[in-house]
């Protein structure tokens, strides 16, 4: 206090104030703390969809806090900008760089390496040493069953490399290649480190397993409808948007960093409507607020489109929507009715009408994939441009130009009606709910043609179809029709949705028609943001039609400001190319790569497809009987594997290296035929008609970048049980009153079919410590590696702040280590080339989708059809392989790339040989080297049109040259340039117009989804080249999907009847169980992280409703255990009022290392919030060979959707930790 | 008239998403050390809720902040500094919110993760950073995330308990708004009036609010008195700390980190000029509702050719002048209105400002037909689930027009622009009913909606020239900590050699180079 007196005090504000001249010399203390070395830009590889550019700041050589980058390319003076991209989530990263849970050493299950060091003693062979454990059943169950209880030891990196290499040779030469899987999330969060062991596996022969589909994230609706995997604009495009319905999806939590562009569209006059059954985040910002029961969504949908066309088709038709529909929709497509098996003197809608049933003329290419429309001005059905048949036509020009094949303008009539000679008939629509399947009856106009089968067939349209399923009055007499939207006795109108959502009529009529008339007067500006809420569901692809078909009568599809924006970690990997050609070796070996459908390998490896209590009758339309029809949905698996529909792999119950040596020929044509034969004759069979078998059972697995077992894997006690032969909660019992019928059922399943399990990590989670080596892996802060995203148009950096601590490495160095190691091992113990045997379905985007016409299903199995390799069966190739080559391989970009581009790439090539120089020796020598992470990004970013300007122009050519219609204006502004790793690390790029997407927006314009067709008449990749409300595969129609329509979710299941007993607790309450992604984490990313968790409650939690709680005596905070047959999972209750009344949420992704009591019910350990989920398959997903319906990888294929479940809460009675 | 510079920030809550990413940026770059673990210079709460500290509303518990006395004269709560020494309350604080107010931190048993075998999968429980001890989580920083335990605390909310509506706490009527809360800066600081080792001051060219680490005695009256319990005590430092709003950043024309990292892009940081002669007095209004009013006469306009020659004249730099013209504070706060301080009952004079909230309706309007009447698509601010009451507790001191006017000046503002967007007639003499005009509102809606980096942060940087010497410490600055070094022991000679008269060519030639070879 002394001082005070000594200096000079000057008074003011009265004498209130007093100016004091102390020393302030202290304040530098904080100015330390801020000054730093160094500032890198890197980001997080983690699978949010984010991509956000961050500074990491390094003082002393210790990395001490991240920022946000702020420097992206700026969205122009009318937009805001991008920066800051971030989130809290990513905000706390640093924290794991020297936290308690990195993972600094290689590490072996000790129990194994015991046993692998004294087999190593016994055996000179190490392929020897590796089969004296894993054929040895008691050896093999010791190390199994005490997976994930600790006991981990530390090894020397070579130790851990050498016993990976050795079960692989071993598995390969044993079993084949095919029995090694390996698993990693979302490229394009960290594109370079998934190409890392996916390359590795590729060159094995083994398969990586898909993930979009596996998270249910991948919208089956899209390929359905657009035959596109997912196209979406930028956030920055919801700005251009006047009115935004969020619909399932919580913005603010699950697009944190975009969330921005939706506050901010308010401001410029966007109206915003929240749909969400609990009030979450979102609703905080919306205008008005629809809280349909979950799962419900459909019904809603279903009312707002009965008021679209009710009033803005019917009463007040509105231009811009009706010739919008007939350019870009299928709805002026005739459609052939059939009779309906409910009524007898009914009809019902059949397939899409085809130039060959009109006429018989063997100058048609294609003719059965060339659909027709009526043509008002030639008053005739006519095939307009751009359908699937033209596609393959080489003649012709693909597009949607409203003309006929002769180049004669047509203007197709949107309703049959339009073409005069018409009548009216009845027709009947499935119409489903849990109490019972009912049937719409409806009037239809329909019109009586000659086909060329010299009969009469009665046709209408899809839009015809879909008046009529609305019920619209269409004549102001129909008594079939709805009165009115107040109609509660007429399906589909907004007062019969009202008894299944729970959402009042007027206000369904209200926002639809506000969404409508938006459209209509801002040229079609109204857009759906729609998430996990809604497409996480079983029914799913019903949510999202239901809500598409909103937009495409509004004609937002491929307009600026509108659409569908679906962000369910779609990601886009804009440099994609050059990535695909290195992650898939294709640069090597063209389609050399095993590329798995993950939902159904998981299904048959972890014997989910034994526990099925689902009646899939239920699903099944009143209307339409198909006559290959199963009541178990592991049939239809089946189906779709003989039919080339879905890919397996495992591929047949045979090593297939053993093919070429067996038959003693590398000549593929006669060993397809002899497969053929065996395939026929029954000696030969696919892998998955009995997943149990030894010979049939995936062996290895590699996990990288991924906590699979507690993030994605549904079903998690399955896998426990049957994946990994570990201590599980699984409280179900095969189900062996429904056995498949194409299927082999042992009585006793196996169990832990994995030999070995390899994990990459840089934190102890549960996948580590469920895996046998796990090998410590860099963090995002200490490597490089490239990043992009559909939320915003950059592609972005990785940098290493610091080196590697510890022994951690890149991935890609780290598979790179374990290529050489293996390729030493195969040299010694597996040498020459081996000629493998490799099958893959019918593929999209090749001659593959017009293999099975009509969508008919035509089984060979059954004598329907001759099975024919590519055609009425999987493709089949036979790729050689000499596995000492693998590393030369892995680290040379081979030469084949460049034949591997519809255009020349030669001179990209040949850059890169000098830009990263070559290799000298081995396989490889004299291509341009991959070694190091750099010079990979920097391979993908050369080979890539996104990112390499030169490539774009060349491929907008190519297109132009297929659609007669001008392109190339829309990359001639980056037609000369090109990035760089050096480059994007000074400032994110935006990448490049090219025609990977179907954006024709350049210019500095926002990224439109679609806007090629709007803009360009580029077709869209279906069946008629359009939109389609309709589908008329046989499968479709089966389950009543050929239009959309509601359906409800599953009906509840907790335990079956023969399932374990549970002792019944006294106070106990059967909720619906709902896993929505959470705010304090990204899966199991952060959800350890001490920040994170000090954020909000620290422990596993379930949020339930203050009179659910009350029923069971629960307080906030309370410990209870929520169960069904699947499992169980030990968490506190969050009582809050924004939940709705019997619904719980445990918030995805709760792993059950942290705070995790052991539940009372199973004795062990409590599950994470995986733990009561399931997978159910649906059939409608496994279609192939069909148009848009055709598989590839990641694009379609059975969603592992995770919501129709319920669970039994209780209280937690014991609190036990059990830490012995 | 005496002219001061004051640095304030405002934060829209309309746009807050109630992320924490400036809280958990924050952390990171100060408080994330031993001694510090509880602090959150930063923290964002849910409001209805407690917050953090629990209740730091509740004055008539912690007494924080400024009342008047019988003679209506300005006095601390919580009492004065020479009361306190008198009474030998400096020794025993009785106000002091206590670790169960904040949080007991913790951390996990991570280790266990990589332990030896054990009969059931391992698992890392939680335990004390404070003890070391296992223990059971039963509060945190933001325990109430979300109306998270909305029965146990929605109703603790003090601000529930003043507006005593017959509001519901059900699903139907549930509503929630997020509140990020820093150090307000305050022109009238009661932790500098409170600090009994003058430890607290606020700085003269910038109006920030600091603690001293080297005079302060840890006496922890600042901390009472704080009405928003916003300095913290270092148990490890036996030290006062609190938000320094990013001065070294500041210094340097950046933003603070919180306002820099906010994804939602919600906060703006400018400056403002003020009547530093009339604070007392403002804040000794009498009517606790008027107290928001009476602070914005404090401020000057920046353009007013007099307030800029008087305040060159006190001393505020050019740099800071042409920054309080350009100020997006003044605009928002002081021009257009429509940003509040947080409770401006406590007569602190806040200087971090808030913009309400909008947020839908209670339930829908029935009969209402949008399509007819476009003004009726967006909810009307009297059904607005948040009640405004609410918000006027918060930001006005419960005057609710204030708060309504903001509000439908937001409104306006957008149906003003959807007209505009979509080209549609608009009668421009709604915009007048709510004190804007055309230019006025698309102004507004670019500050809001599209303000880049350089429009939300007009930050003039520190004359360091005038504050320091700047020559020295161009070759000086970092080797701060050397000051007071020793000598190395060899060199000493010289130094003595220098004082006996030895000439520099003497010392070098025998011992420079002697030092090299000579051993």
């Amino acid at each position: 206090m002394k001082s005070r007196f000594f200096n000079k005090v000057e008074k003011f504000n009265g004498t209130f104030t007093q100016l004091e001249e102390n020393n302030r010399r202290w304040e530098k203390l904080y100015r330390q703390r801020w000054a730093h070395d160094k500032v890198v830009r890197t980001t997080h590889g983690v699978n949010c969809t984010g991509s956000c550019s961050w500074n990491v700041y390094v003082k002393q050589g210790i990395i001490t806090w991240e920022h946000q980058a702020t420097d992206y390319p700026s969205c122009g003076a009318n937009i805001p900008g991008y920066e800051p991209r971030g989130c809290p989530r990513g905000a706390s990263f640093s924290w794991y760089e020297y936290s308690p849970v990195r993972i600094k050493y290689p590490y072996i299950r000790g129990r194994l390496w015991e046993m692998w060091s004294a087999a190593k003693k016994e055996h000179e062979n190490l392929l020897d040493a590796w089969a004296s454990i894993v054929e040895d059943p008691k050896k093999a169950k010791e190390y199994k069953s005490v997976r994930g209880h600790g006991g981990l030891v530390r090894v020397h990196r070579d130790e851990a490399l050498e016993l990976i290499a050795a079960a692989c040779l071993y598995t390969i030469k044993k079993y084949g290649p095919d029995r090694i899987g390996g698993f990693t999330p979302i490229p394009a969060m960290s594109m370079m480190s998934f190409s890392a062991g996916a390359r590795f596996i590729a060159l094995l022969g083994g398969e990586q397993m898909s993930f979009y589909d596996w998270y249910a994230d991948l919208p089956p609706a899209s390929p359905q409808i657009w035959g596109e995997q997912t196209d979406v604009p930028e956030s920055a495009e919801w700005y251009n948007s006047s009115y935004i319905i969020m619909w399932g999806s919580n913005v603010p939590l699950t697009r944190t960093p975009d969330a921005h562009f939706m506050t901010e569209a308010r401001y410029k006059g966007a109206k915003v409507v929240a749909v969400s059954p609990d009030y979450a985040e979102n609703v905080k910002f919306a205008d008005d607020w629809l809280a349909p029961h979950p799962g419900s969504d459909s019904a809603v949908a279903q009312a707002m489109t009965y008021v679209i066309l009710d009033e803005f088709y019917q009463k007040h038709p509105v231009d811009r929507f009706i010739n919008y529909s007939k350019q870009y929709t299928d709805l002026p497509f005739a459609v052939e009715l059939e009779p309906s098996v409910a009524n007898a003197d009914h009809l019902t809608a059949g397939r899409f009408v085809r130039i060959n049933d009109l006429v018989a003329d063997d100058t048609i290419v294609n003719p059965a994939w060339k659909t027709v429309v009526y043509d008002k001005n030639s008053h005739q059905f006519v095939v307009p441009n751009g359908t699937m048949g033209q596609k393959y036509d080489p003649k012709e020009k693909w597009n949607l130009e409203l003309k006929d094949a002769a180049g004669n303008s047509i203007n197709p009539a949107l309703s049959i009606t339009e073409s005069g000679d018409v009548s009216q008939a009845v027709i009947d629509f499935p119409a489903f709910s849990n109490d019972g399947n009912d049937v719409v009856v409806r009037h239809i106009p329909v019109r009586k043609i000659q086909f060329a089968d010299g009969q009469e067939h009665l046709v209408t349209n899809v839009y015809d179809l879909m008046m009529a399923q609305m019920g619209i009055n269409r004549t102001g007499h129909d008594e079939l029709a709805a009165k009115d939207a107040h109609d509660a006795n007429s399906y589909f109108t907004p007062a019969w949705q009202e008894s299944r959502s729970g959402v009042k009529a007027d206000q369904v009529i209200q926002i639809a028609r506000e969404f409508a008339q938006n459209a209509a007067e801002n040229d079609g500006a109204s857009m759906v943001i729609m998430g996990g809420g809604v497409n996480h569901w079983f029914n799913a692809d019903m949510n999202y039609r239901t809500i598409i078909n909103m937009l495409m009568l509004c004609g937002c599809i491929g307009k600026t400001g509108g659409g569908w924006a679906h962000y369910v970690g779609q990601e886009k990997l804009r440099p994609q190319e050059g990535w695909a050609n290195i992650t898939f070796a294709n640069d090597w070996e063209k389609g050399g790569a095993r590329q798995m459908q993950g939902t159904t390998w998981y299904y048959f490896a972890t014997d989910q497809w034994r526990y099925e209590e689902i009646d899939n009758q239920a699903q099944k339309s009143p209307v339409w009987k198909s006559k290959h029809s199963y009541l178990h949905n592991a049939d239809y698996n089946q189906l779709a594997i003989r039919l080339g529909w879905l890919p397996s792999y495992p591929q047949f119950n045979r090593n297939p290296l053993s093919f070429a040596k067996d038959y003693q020929t590398t000549d593929i044509v006669k060993i397809s035929q002899r497969v053929v034969d065996e395939l026929k004759k029954g000696s030969l069979h696919f892998a998955a008609e009995d997943p149990d078998a030894s010979e049939n059972q995936p062996k290895a697995f590699f996990l990288w970048r991924s906590n699979l077992f507690a993030s994605s894997g549904k079903g998690a006690e399955y896998f426990m049980k049957h994946l990994l032969g570990a201590e599980n909660g699984l409280l179900a019992k095969p189900n062996d009153r429904r056995k498949p019928e194409e299927m082999v059922w042992h009585d006793k399943a196996a169990v832990g079919k994995l030999d070995l399990v390899v994990d990459m990590d840089f934190r102890m989670v549960s996948t580590p410590m469920y895996s046998d080596v796990v090998l410590p892996a860099a963090t995002w802060y200490e490597k490089k590696d490239l990043s992009s995203t559909d939320m915003h148009p950059f592609i972005h950096p990785f940098n290493d702040a610091i080196s590697p601590m510890w022994e951690s490495k890149s991935d890609w160095q780290q598979f790179k280590l374990l290529a050489k190691t293996f390729s030493q091992m195969a040299a010694k113990y597996y040498p020459g080339t081996h000629y493998d045997l490799k099958s893959a379905p019918l593929g999209h985007d090749t001659p593959g989708e017009i293999a099975q016409p009509y969508g008919d299903v035509k089984d060979w199995k059954k004598g329907e059809v001759e099975p024919v390799p590519g055609k009425t069966m999987p493709s089949l190739k036979l790729v050689p392989r000499d596995y000492s080559q693998v590393y030369d391989k892995f680290i040379t970009l081979g030469p084949n790339v460049v034949n591997n581009y519809p255009y020349d790439v030669q001179d990209q090539y040949d850059y890169l040989k000098d830009m990263n120089g070559t290799a000298d020796q081995g396989v490889g020598a004299g291509c341009p080297l991959l070694d190091e992470d750099e010079k990979v990004c920097d391979a993908i970013l050369r080979m890539s049109t996104a990112s390499n300007g030169k490539l774009a122009d060349r491929a907008w050519h190519k297109k132009e040259q297929q659609t007669g219609e001008h392109l190339t204006d829309i990359g001639r502004g980056h037609a000369d340039d090109v990035m760089s790793f050096k480059k994007i690390t000074a400032q994110p790029q935006e990448a490049y117009p090219t025609p990977i997407g179907t954006s024709a927006k350049h210019g500095g314009d926002r990224y439109t989804p679609f806007s090629l067709m709007t803009e360009r008449k580029i077709p869209n990749r279906t069946l008629t080249g359009r939109e389609q409300f309709y589908l008329d595969h046989e499968v479709f129609r089966e389950f009543g999907e050929g239009l959309a329509t509601y359906k409800p979710s599953l009906p509840p299941i907790v335990m079956a009847p023969s399932d374990t007993d549970v002792q019944p607790a006294k106070k106990e309450i059967t909720l619906k169980y709902m896993t929505p992604h959470g705010k304090w984490n990204i899966h199991t990313m952060y959800y350890d992280n001490l920040e994170m968790l000090t954020l909000f409650r620290g422990v596993p939690t379930v949020w339930m409703s203050p009179e659910d709680a009350e029923k069971i005596d629960i307080k906030d905070n309370d410990w209870v255990e929520a169960y069904n047959r699947n499992g169980v999972v030990t968490a506190r209750a969050v009582v809050s009022v924004r939940m709705p009344k019997g619904s719980m949420y445990m918030y995805h992704a709760q792993d059950n290392e942290i705070y995790e009591p052991l539940s009372t019910i199973t004795g062990n350990r409590g599950g994470s919030h995986n733990a009561p989920t399931q997978i159910h398959v649906k059939p409608t997903h496994m279609v192939g060979g069909y148009g848009q319906l055709s598989y590839a990888w990641n694009y379609y294929g059975p969603t592992g959707n995770q919501r129709d479940l319920y669970v039994n809460v209780r209280k937690l009675k014991k609190v036990n930790w059990s830490e012995d | 008239m005496k002219i001061k510079a004051q640095i304030g920030m405002v934060l829209n809550l309309d746009k807050c998403i109630g992320c924490h990413t400036c809280s958990v940026t924050c952390k990171n770059t100060w408080t994330n050390r031993p001694g510090a673990e509880y602090m959150w210079f930063n923290n964002v709460e849910t409001k209805p809720g407690v917050g953090y500290p629990k209740r730091w509303e509740d004055e008539d518990k912690y007494h924080g902040g400024w009342t008047l006395n019988a003679k209506g004269k300005l006095q601390l709560r919580a009492g004065n500094k020479l009361n306190k020494i008198a009474l030998g309350k400096i020794f025993y604080n009785n106000d002091m919110p206590e670790m169960d107010n904040y949080y007991e931190p913790w951390t996990y048993d991570y280790k266990t993760l990589f332990g030896p075998e054990r009969k059931h999968q391992p698992v890392a429980r939680p335990k004390s950073q404070v003890t070391g001890e296992t223990m059971e989580l039963k509060t945190g920083p933001n325990w109430d995330d979300d109306l998270a335990g909305s029965t146990e605390y929605v109703h603790q909310d003090p601000n529930m308990q003043k507006i005593e509506s017959d509001i519901k706490n059900n699903f139907k009527q549930a509503f929630m708004m997020y509140l990020p809360r820093l150090c307000e800066h305050c022109l009238n600081a009661p932790c500098v009036a409170s600090c009994p080792s003058g430890a607290m001051y606020k700085r003269d060219e910038d109006g920030i609010v600091l603690v001293d680490q080297e005079r302060c005695r840890g006496w922890r009256f600042c901390m009472t008195g704080c009405p928003y319990k916003k300095v913290y005590f270092n148990w490890r430092t036996h030290k006062a700390e609190k938000c320094t709003f990013c001065y070294p950043r500041i210094e340097e024309g950046q933003p603070t980190v919180c306002a820099e990292t906010c994804v939602g892009r919600i906060r703006y940081i400018g400056a403002l000029l003020y009547d530093a002669d009339r604070v007392e007095e403002a804040a000794s209004t009498p009517d606790e509702s008027k107290l928001y009013e009476a602070q914005l006469r404090l401020f000057l306009d920046p353009n007013d050719p007099k307030v800029v020659k008087q305040a060159l004249k006190d001393g505020i730099s050019e740099e800071m002048i042409e920054a309080a013209q350009k100020s997006p504070i003044y605009k928002m706060a002081v021009e257009e209105k429509i940003a509040f301080p947080l409770h401006p009952e406590y007569r602190t004079m806040p200087m971090v400002w808030y913009i309400p909230p909008l947020s839908p309706v209670m339930s829908y309007f029935e009969g209402r037909d949008s399509i007819k009447n476009p003004e009726m698509i967006f909810p009307g601010i009297d059904q607005m689930r948040i009640p405004v009451q609410y918000l006027a507790s918060l930001l006005t001191g419960g005057n609710v027009p204030l708060v309504k006017n903001a509000l439908y000046k937001l409104a306006m503002m957008r149906l003003y622009m959807r007209a505009k967007t979509s080209g549609q007639d608009f009668d421009t003499s709604k915009l007048e009913r709510v004190g804007l005009t055309e230019a006025s509102a698309t102004s507004l809606y670019r500050l809001l909606a599209i303000a880049k980096y350089e429009d939300r942060f007009v930050i003039p940087r520190s004359q360091k020239a005038e504050l320091e010497d700047a020559q020295s410490e161009q070759g000086g600055l970092g080797y701060d900590e050397c000051e007071g070094c020793a000598l190395a022991p060899q060199h000493t000679s010289m130094f003595k050699k220098a004082e006996a008269g030895k000439s520099t060519n003497e010392i070098y030639a025998e011992s420079f180079y002697g030092g090299i070879w000579r051993d």
